[in-house]
């Protein structure tokens, strides 16, 4: 009897465990500080969090179709230098069509390496993150991107302006999260993406194009990439190289925090979006607090390793792995 | 001769063909294009390319273990980061400034055993908790930066001892000092990998983890060790490096792990576990470090070493897939 | 013979998964130089027993002495240091390791600073591999040997202690007839010196060979043990199942339609070669023969999975190209796959996701998947199909493995085939649902369905088989009608044995078809 309560409270907690700690968390923080649950704070939080979001929302579909994307960071660098680069010279109407156009070439190319020719995921976008950096600098000639008239530009409505009040990186990263969540929930396309990371080989049985499915999970990643490139440039009208370096961890975390599986297979949109949250949230509430940036660094650790833990033991009903 | 033989042969020697492919291409071609009057072959060159694979290299050695164990490291820059910062601050320690040049020894150890603690946290957790590795490091390699900037903020962290200097820019029978380190490095791990119970037990686990644990092999403190082995390595190759510099960034050490596993790769040790060898991780650090003095030696941008690294990445995929084709009657899945 | 002191015993063991009785109050005893047989179906219980005794899994309840002393199993390890040895059914061995390596793994024999004295293990190994008469040597890389000579290797490793009990978990499922020989030698020599062996498999006929004494477990309980001498196949059976499987000839009656699928001439590089048979609209036409003949090749070849070196498909007397699982889906060919958790199912998906998944392109209304349509397809093959799930929620994962079988043969009845293959139809399923699933394939003949069945079960491709195919190293060796086949010239024929004569009688006496339908 003992043994089987026990697996019932690890199995509860396993799988609530992250919102009840984000509860606690979230009622901490505003106990602590009454400006945590303040509206234009939260605005504020969920603002600086949709670069981050929109990428995380893309690496969701890879990760659920079993592979990892590390290269997302290093391709939203690309994708910001290159429209900004472009802006002064063919125009913003011009430059961000051609940045998405080449920022989904490049998703392309990665899902063609990891679907079509089946090469390990982790080590093709590792490649990759060293080759776009390469890539970017070589356009860049390794100087810092700045629009010469930063004032008298349109572009800036992406990250600067509001709409109906609410400021538009949040409409985009809300709208984007909507339609991807249907895309991923509710169409053919969606339920092959969790086949072909459930079980690829399953899938190959059933009839369904594995090849095809990766390579457009990729898309629908660079796809991400490239609308976070577009943010990041409209807010700063500036930008450096690296603007993207290491992003991709942190991306990665949201989604890992999320619970989506990085066997693939497993995770939802919506899951994501509250894995972004709960990163921006604690970020937000550790400054407001007084407390260095670098403690969120090790919170964040502190998270990734409890949430996946829980599931680990949620799914073989003990808590401590069983290897002597 | 067996074509898995053949196939065995391939990928071990061909790290080395690639060096020498390399060596030819960035004479003949330097001939033509270097910006320097220096011949890309001259001795001194190359003993400089050594001592520079030094840093990288000592990680991706340790890696190589990891890895043929079927695990990985990302949290490697992170550690060598806390080790330069411990090492460097420890010598300014009021207690430590009385030992005179005893400090030096001492301020090793406090690095080295950053290093250790760090290793044996990661390993812990991966034993302990049953998460995957991958995972465990990515967060620690968030956490222990976090420790990185509670240290000195966003400050550097500098401290230059001249004895320390000497020793590290000394030369004996003209090699560097670090490039002696990177060699005993590898000598050791290779003698460790394949001599002795630990390193074969590491094949073993890699190759058939339950088989390891069937077999009474205690697979959870054998990753730990592993671990500690690697966060020791991390620090001995920051202990190397600061020694000369004397000045560390909180930033530095980013994207080594990233290195180090390209080298480990470039190798031919397999990402699943079970296959690999240091001597292929000192074939793919050096390969790396020569297509970056390689590629500035024929006047080519900075900037394209990333790229042709990430790509030449990819094509040693490529290749490796192709040796391990079954041919046509495979199942196409 | 005198009755030795028991080497061991298991005292009312008891192990328990979360909602499930593994095993419940299991007892039995191994004594000195007996060999044991421990019998029973697929997750009767055998395995996690094994588990238990080796110290892997702890049991809540019971206790397992060795000699006189009760112990506590806690690892592998302790198990061997008390002289337990296994020799596993799946292999546990180290590819990338040489022979010795993998003989001595987890105590290789050390010198000073934790090195490896090789001169020592090559040495040991040698003397090992002399016993085992085998034609390889200590330096061998194990992933170089074919899977009998691994098996061999994995025999070694009992060879390395003293042991006092060793347990053969289906030692020869991939082992040839001379390479068996040398095996019961083995184990003849074990039992001379006084060890006592548990022997598992589901081979009847060795059984009989070898063993003294069998005990048999159904569900997670112990039902008996017969002295070997004294009992027979149908009084084992009885034990294993607790009644008895009809498998009677069941021949069609109906009227059969047209040729629905021939083949001609098909060949796959060394898989098989120049295969040519036909089937009919409402005809089940039986594969047999021995595993690793070619059989699930043909049939991934059909449904697209492997590219043909010649040959052709014809279909309804057209010729197709088949170069996908995606084509053959278009042209009206399904596949049940040989293995369910695999290539079957997505065990994370629900049952519903699963079963409507060839055709969930289709079912769409608008951009999205019409629930509703889904749904309609998953009530629909439950009630045909008699599935026992609490909904269309479940995911397939927590499912039976006879409700999961039947999941994939839903799925892939739904896509209204014109041919329909089924490989390996019941493997590793219970009784009930196994005479469930044979009465099922005739009920699809009887509607009109082509259907191929491919089997590694004698009585199944006999009971539900119009014509029956025996194959042999990757050619068809005889085409038998259901009038024509017997017992006898089935074995023969995936024997490679073509005429009747007094080899045929020394093919038959190594009976694979005595497995019976337990596999």
């Amino acid at each position: 009897m003992t043994i089987m309560t026990k697996q019932h409270v690890v199995t509860f907690v396993a799988k609530q465990g992250i919102l009840i700690a984000f509860v606690l968390f979230m009622v901490g923080f505003a106990i602590a500080n009454q400006r945590f649950i303040a509206m234009d704070n939260i605005l504020g939080v969920v603002r600086s969090s949709a670069i981050i979001g929109v990428m995380a929302l893309g690496v969701t579909f890879v990760v659920i179709g079993g592979n990892l994307d590390l290269s997302v960071g290093s391709m939203m660098s690309f994708s910001t230098i290159v429209v900004l680069d472009l802006h002064d010279k063919v125009g913003p109407a011009m430059a961000i069509p051609i940045m998405f156009a080449l920022t989904l070439l490049l998703g392309a190319f990665i899902g063609f390496l990891v679907g079509y020719l089946k090469l390990n995921s982790l080590i093709v976008t590792l490649g990759m993150l060293s080759a776009i950096h390469g890539l970017t600098l070589t356009w860049s000639g390794g100087q810092n991107m700045d629009i010469a008239d930063k004032s008298g530009t349109w572009f800036s409505f992406f990250g600067q302006d509001r709409l109906l009040g609410i400021p538009v990186p949040i409409l985009v990263f809300g709208l984007l999260a909507v339609v991807l969540s249907l895309l991923l929930s509710k169409t053919a396309f969606g339920r092959q993406v969790y086949a072909v990371g459930g079980n690829g080989q399953a899938a190959t049985f059933s009839g369904i194009p594995r090849a095809r499915i990766v390579f457009l999970t990729y898309l629908v990643s660079s796809f991400c990439v490239a609308t976070a490139g577009l943010l990041q440039a409209s807010r700063s009208l500036g930008s450096q190289n690296t603007v993207g370096q290491g992003l991709e961890l942190t991306v990665l975390a949201a989604v890992i925090l999320g619970g989506a599986s990085l066997l693939g297979g497993s995770g939802t949109v919506f899951k994501t979006v509250i894995g972004v949250l709960i990163l921006g949230f604690i970020q937000n509430g550790l400054l407001l607090v007084g407390l260095d940036f670098y403690v969120q660094y090790m919170v964040t650790w502190a998270i990734i390793i409890l949430a996946v833990w829980l599931d680990v033991a949620a799914k073989r009903g003990r808590l401590w792995s069983p290897i002597a | 001769m067996t074509s898995q033989n053949r196939r065995d042969l391939i990928k071990q020697s061909g790290i080395w063909v690639f060096i020498v492919v390399e060596l030819a291409f960035f004479s003949i071609v330097g001939n033509y294009l270097s910006v320097s009057d220096q011949a890309f072959m001259d001795f001194d060159n190359m003993l400089l390319l050594l001592k520079q694979s030094a840093p990288i290299g000592i990680i991706a050695l340790g890696m190589t273990i990891i890895m043929i164990n079927g695990n990985i490291d990302l949290s490697v820059g992170a550690t060598f980061a806390l080790a330069a910062i411990v090492l460097l601050d420890s010598m300014t320690w009021p207690f430590m400034q009385n030992l005179g040049n005893w400090a030096i020894p001492l301020a090793w150890g406090f690095a080295l055993m950053t290093g250790v603690v760090l290793g044996a946290i990661n390993g812990l957790i991966v034993w302990k908790t049953g998460v995957d590795a991958f995972i465990v490091t990515l967060g620690s390699m968030l956490g222990f930066r976090g420790l990185v900037f509670m240290y000195n903020g966003e400050q550097p962290t500098s401290h230059l001892n001249w004895t320390l200097v000497d020793f590290a820019e000394a030369q004996f029978l003209g090699l560097h000092t670090a490039t002696w380190f990177l060699l005993g490095t590898a000598l050791v791990l290779w003698l460790v990998t394949t001599r002795t119970n630990h390193g074969r037990n590491a094949y073993a686990v890699g190759n058939n983890r339950d088989a390891a644990v069937n077999a009474g092999i205690r697979v959870g403190p054998h990753i730990m060790w592993n671990f500690m082995l690697i966060g020791f390595l991390a620090a001995l190759s920051a202990v190397v490096f600061y020694s000369e510099s004397g000045s560390v960034n909180p930033n530095d050490g980013m994207l080594y792990e990233l290195w180090a596993i390209t080298a480990v790769v470039l190798g031919g040790t397999k990402l699943a576990g079970g296959y690999g060898s240091i001597i292929g991780t000192l074939g793919g650090v050096i390969a790396i470090q020569l297509l970056r003095k390689g590629l500035g030696h024929i006047g080519a941008d900075t900037q394209t070493v990333n790229l042709v690294i990430g790509l030449i990445l990819i094509a040693v995929l490529v290749m490796d897939r192709q040796l391990n084709r079954q041919g046509k009657e495979e199942l196409k899945i | 013979m005198t009755d030795p002191k028991p080497v061991l015993r298991l005292r009312d063991i008891v192990k328990t998964f979360p909602g499930v009785r593994a095993l419940d109050g299991v007892s039995f005893d191994v004594r000195a130089g007996e060999v044991h047989a421990l019998m029973g179906e697929n997750g009767a219980g055998k395995s996690t027993l094994m588990k238990v005794l080796g110290g892997v899994l702890a049991p809540n309840e019971g206790q397992i002495f060795i000699g006189e002393d009760p112990v506590v199993m806690t690892s592998p390890k302790q198990a061997k240091a008390m002289g337990v040895m296994f020799i596993h059914q799946e292999l546990s061995l180290a590819d990338e390791l040489s022979v010795a390596e993998n003989i001595f793994l987890g105590e290789l024999p050390l010198k000073s600073f934790g090195r490896v004295d090789w001169d020592k293990l090559y040495a040991d190994t040698d003397r090992i591999l002399e016993t085992l008469n085998v034609g390889f040597d200590a330096k061998t890389r194990v992933g170089d040997l074919s899977i009998a000579n691994q098996q061999m290797v994995e025999i070694g490793r009992a060879l390395t202690v003293d042991p006092r009990a060793v347990i053969f978990d289906e030692p020869t499922a991939s082992l040839t007839d001379a390479e068996k020989v040398v095996l019961f030698n083995v184990i003849a020599d074990l039992q001379a010196r006084g060890v006592g062996i548990i022997y598992i498999s589901h081979r009847m006929e060795e059984i009989f060979k070898i063993t003294d004494r069998i005990s048999v477990l159904r569900d997670g309980q112990y039902s008996g043990t017969l002295n070997t001498a004294e009992t027979n196949e149908d009084e084992v059976t009885q034990l294993m199942i607790g009644r008895s499987l009809d498998l009677s000839r069941n021949a069609s009656h109906h009227q059969m339609g047209n040729v629905a699928l021939e083949v001609r001439g098909l060949s796959c590089g060394r898989l098989f070669e120049d295969v040519s048979f036909d089937v009919r609209q409402g005809e089940v036409l039986g594969f047999y023969g021995l595993v690793g003949a070619g059989r699930t090749e043909i049939a991934e070849t059909i449904f697209g999975l492997r590219t043909p070196s010649a040959g052709q498909i014809l279909l309804n007397g057209q010729e197709v190209q088949i170069t996908s699982p995606i084509d053959a889906i278009k042209l009206g060919i399904s596949l049940v796959p040989e293995d369910r958790k695999d290539q079957g199912l997505v065990l994370g998906m629900n049952c519903k996701d699963n079963m409507s998944l060839p055709q969930v392109g289709r079912l769409t209304k608008g951009p999205f998947v019409s629930q509703g349509a889904e749904i309609a397809i998953f009530d629909k093959y439950r009630d045909k199909l008699d599935i026992r799930t609490p909904g269309w929620r479940q995911a397939v994962g927590n499912l039976s493995g006879g409700n999961q079988q039947k999941i994939v043969i839903g799925k892939w009845l739904s896509m209204q085939p014109e041919v329909l293959i089924v490989d390996e139809p019941t493997r590793g399923i219970d009784v009930g649902s196994k005479s469930e699933i044979h009465n099922l394939i005739r009920d699809l003949a009887a509607q009109g369905f082509a259907v191929i069945v491919i089997s590694s079960e004698m009585p199944e491709v006999l009971h539900v088989s119009d014509r029956i195919v025996a194959m042999f190293a990757g050619r068809v060796m005889r085409e038998f009608t259901s009038e024509e086949v017997t017992e006898d010239n089935l074995i023969q024929a995936i024997s490679g044995i073509k005429e009747q004569g007094p080899a045929g009688h020394a093919a038959a006496s190594h009976g694979i078809g005595q497995d019976k339908a337990l596999t």
